[in-house]
């Protein structure tokens, strides 16, 4: 699925990324815990091709594809799906119409039959639900005044209407209350499949009770310094991040 | 001052009833007194006068131009509508409740003369608007609205005037006197339209909008005019007590549009909310300069302007706040925010704040951005192609006034024609519409 070798990026002349590896295969769950500025947003925006974010070696590949030659809308048609660790607010933008034009256009770049506004606006509504967001969360402006909590649903909530291949979650389960971490926790898990490959950036343990992952690493520095199965979080939990340091 | 309206000044000399005689040499005389405005005229620094500079014509009345392929909102209720500066009542309508009148000034018997006379002019200090005086110097023909106290008129009056483009530098003089009695309410839009192609015209509007105490009016101003049009002129509005003026402002652009909106606060208790849009691209100019009075206590205005300035266009906002001394608890708010889409479109915005009362709120707020990286590279992120994720967020930027207004024939009818205006691509715009 995702394919990512010795990986380098700089954002302003900063080396953030320095070598970073990472292999995703269809259907797996990968959790990257790390460090407060050890780069783990900064590999989700180069994945998706933030401007300002420059790569300096290495490869990236999704389903085969080179990423990183593509514009960031082509990655988005290609099935990435990358939920913000700060989601952007578009005032004079609503929510629907926005959904509306994501959903239209990944469709139509994936040679899908176009979406009738009945039908849309039943996902939309029953996605809502899912999410626990209100239905006149559709008619605002994208994450306009949303609280922490609610962009985090709402990303949620376009990741589910938009179907992608791999989902990079960007600390979504950070500032949720218990009830909203369940949420997402459930919205993940019901999106799980063969095919599906997640990787979850998160600092809690506790995210990773509801959604078990496959793989847990540990980021730092720019790159991945350890690799375990969920028992690495619970490790991590307890000892912190010191320990693995000298080991980079 | 230069004589490039001298045939129109005496040709309406000529055409006028005799009772506007007075009105005329009124303006003439300030108008050839005083010298044409440049670069260092403080209120017109940043505008470029250069499209007047040459010999305009007034209008033949011989002429009936065709029109069918001019624009411009079909709204229902009484529509009034002129071209090239002459009333064609083929094209008009009249459909008004008891207790309201529409009168041309032409048609005025004496009686009514006398009423016009009463008010015209009244709010405006025509030594502070050169061109309003050019407007009494040039008035032949004008439309007074008169709605008696306590009548609501449901349907919207209508006021359209176009410019054929048939002949080249033709200038128009456009007028509305609206006087609302006390407690009355109406809607009154005012349209401005010419084609794409055909010669220049140079209109001269000025709008004089007179509300009673209690009275509650709706007024648009639809500046559709394109190409080589140039309009400069003004909405001057002077509010009684506990009466509310809600005035919506477009400007598409065209090669000059300078518009200035008075609004004086007469009576306690008075409101007004004025929202406005420009639109300038290619090489066009817009100026808005807005100036609210208040003069009295007790009152509120409420001012948001968002102009999207592309391509080598430029804008000029002006918002003038002027606080008299006894005018205490007045509530003033003004914001302006402009989006610049090319590097070398161009806005300047300046606040001006005159506040000599002490117990007053005044907020005010004015910004000038280009499109957000991140916002659009969150559209992207999407799958919005970079093309649409433009449009949607050039038509986001004004999208809450366009929600804000009221009419919904209007809206509807804006909707799409600025939805157009940032793409001609339907593929790009069907998100919006
Ligand atoms: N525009 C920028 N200019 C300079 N430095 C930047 C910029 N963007 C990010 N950085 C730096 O890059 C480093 C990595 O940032 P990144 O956001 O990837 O960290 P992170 O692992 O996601 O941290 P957190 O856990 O706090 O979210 C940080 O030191 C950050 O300050
Ligand atoms: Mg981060």
């Amino acid at each position: 699925m995702l394919k990512i070798d010795n990986l380098h990026a700089k954002v302003e002349d900063k080396d953030i990324l320095k070598g970073l590896n990472l292999s995703v295969k269809p259907g797996e769950v990968h959790a990257i815990m790390g460090p407060n500025g050890s780069g783990k947003s900064t590999l989700g925006h180069v994945l998706a091709g933030r401007p300002g974010y420059h790569v300096t070696a290495g490869t990236a590949t999704l389903l085969g594809q080179n990423l990183l030659d593509m514009e960031t809308e082509e990655r988005a048609h290609l099935g990435l799906f990358l939920a913000f660790q700060y989601p952007v607010e578009i005032p004079g933008v609503s929510n629907m119409e926005f959904l509306k034009a994501a959903v239209d256009t990944v469709r139509e770049s994936r040679g899908q039959e176009s979406i009738s506004s009945v039908d849309f606006m039943k996902k939309a509504r029953a996605i809502c639900k899912e999410v626990d967001l209100d239905l006149s969360f559709l008619k605002r402006g994208v994450n306009e005044g949303f609280s922490g909590g609610e962009k985090k649903r709402n990303e949620l909530m376009q990741m589910m209407m938009l179907e992608p291949k791999l989902c990079v979650m960007d600390e979504t389960d950070s500032g949720l209350d218990i009830d909203a971490l369940q949420v997402v926790a459930n919205g993940v898990n019901a999106m799980r499949n063969s095919e599906r490959s997640f990787v979850l950036v998160t600092h809690y343990q506790r995210l990773l009770d509801y959604i078990e992952p496959d793989f847990v690493h540990v980021l730092s520095e720019g790159r991945i310094i350890k690799t375990g199965d969920k028992s690495l979080a619970l490790e991590l939990e307890e000892k912190g991040y010191a320990w693995l340091e000298g080991a980079a | 001052m230069s004589d490039f309206m001298q045939q129109p000044l005496d040709a309406a000399a000529s055409l006028a009833p005799t009772w506007l005689a007075d009105i005329h040499a009124r303006g003439k005389a300030v108008w050839q007194n005083t010298p044409m405005p440049t670069r260092k005229t403080e209120a017109w620094k940043y505008t470029n006068l250069l499209p007047l500079q040459q010999r305009f014509q007034a209008p033949d009345k011989s002429n009936t131009p065709e029109v069918s392929g001019i624009n411009y909102p079909q709204l229902g209720g009484s529509t009034l509508v002129f071209v090239d500066g002459f009333y064609r009542e083929e094209l008009s309508k009249i459909d008004l409740p008891e207790g309201a009148r529409l009168l041309r000034f032409a048609e005025a018997d004496s009686k009514q003369a006398e009423a016009i006379r009463a008010r015209l002019g009244q709010a405006i200090v025509s030594k502070q608007h050169l061109f309003a005086a050019l407007n009494d110097a040039t008035l032949a023909d004008g439309v007074f609205l008169e709605v008696d106290a306590n009548t609501v008129v449901d349907q919207s009056i209508h006021l359209v005037w176009l410019s054929s483009g048939q002949v080249d530098a033709l200038s128009v003089n456009q007028r509305l006197l609206v006087e609302l009695g006390a407690n009355s309410k109406a809607t009154v839009v005012e349209s401005f339209a010419n084609t794409a192609t055909g010669g220049t015209a140079f209109t001269n509007g000025i709008s004089e909008l007179q509300l009673g105490d209690g009275a509650i009016l709706d007024h648009y101003r639809l500046h559709l005019e394109q190409a080589e049009a140039v309009h400069i002129g003004g909405v001057h509005a002077t509010l009684n007590a506990s009466s509310t003026l809600n005035s919506f402002h477009l400007a598409l652009g065209s090669t000059l549009k300078r518009i200035d909106i008075v609004v004086e606060h007469r009576g306690q208790g008075a409101h007004c909310e004025v929202n406005g849009i420009y639109l300038p691209r290619g090489e066009e100019q817009v100026d808005y300069h807005t100036c609210m009075e208040h003069a009295v206590p007790n009152c509120t205005s409420s001012e948001t302007f968002r102009g999207i300035i592309a391509d080598q266009a430029s804008a000029v906002f002006n918002g003038r706040i002027h606080i008299h001394p006894d005018a205490q608890k007045t509530r003033a708010e003004l914001s302006n925010k402009n989006l610049l889409t090319s590097n070398q479109a161009e806005v300047n915005t300046k606040p001006e704040l005159e506040i000599y009362a002490d117990d007053v709120q005044c907020a005010h707020g004015a910004t000038v951005a280009q499109m957000d990286p991140a916002t659009l590279h969150y559209l992207r992120a999407r799958g919005i192609s970079k093309a649409e994720a433009e449009v949607m967020l050039s038509f986001g930027f004004i999208n809450e006034l366009v929600e804000a207004i009221r009419c919904e024939a209007i809206r509807d009818y804006l909707k799409p024609l600025l939805a157009r205006r940032f793409s001609h691509n339907p593929k790009l715009t069907r998100h919006i519409l």
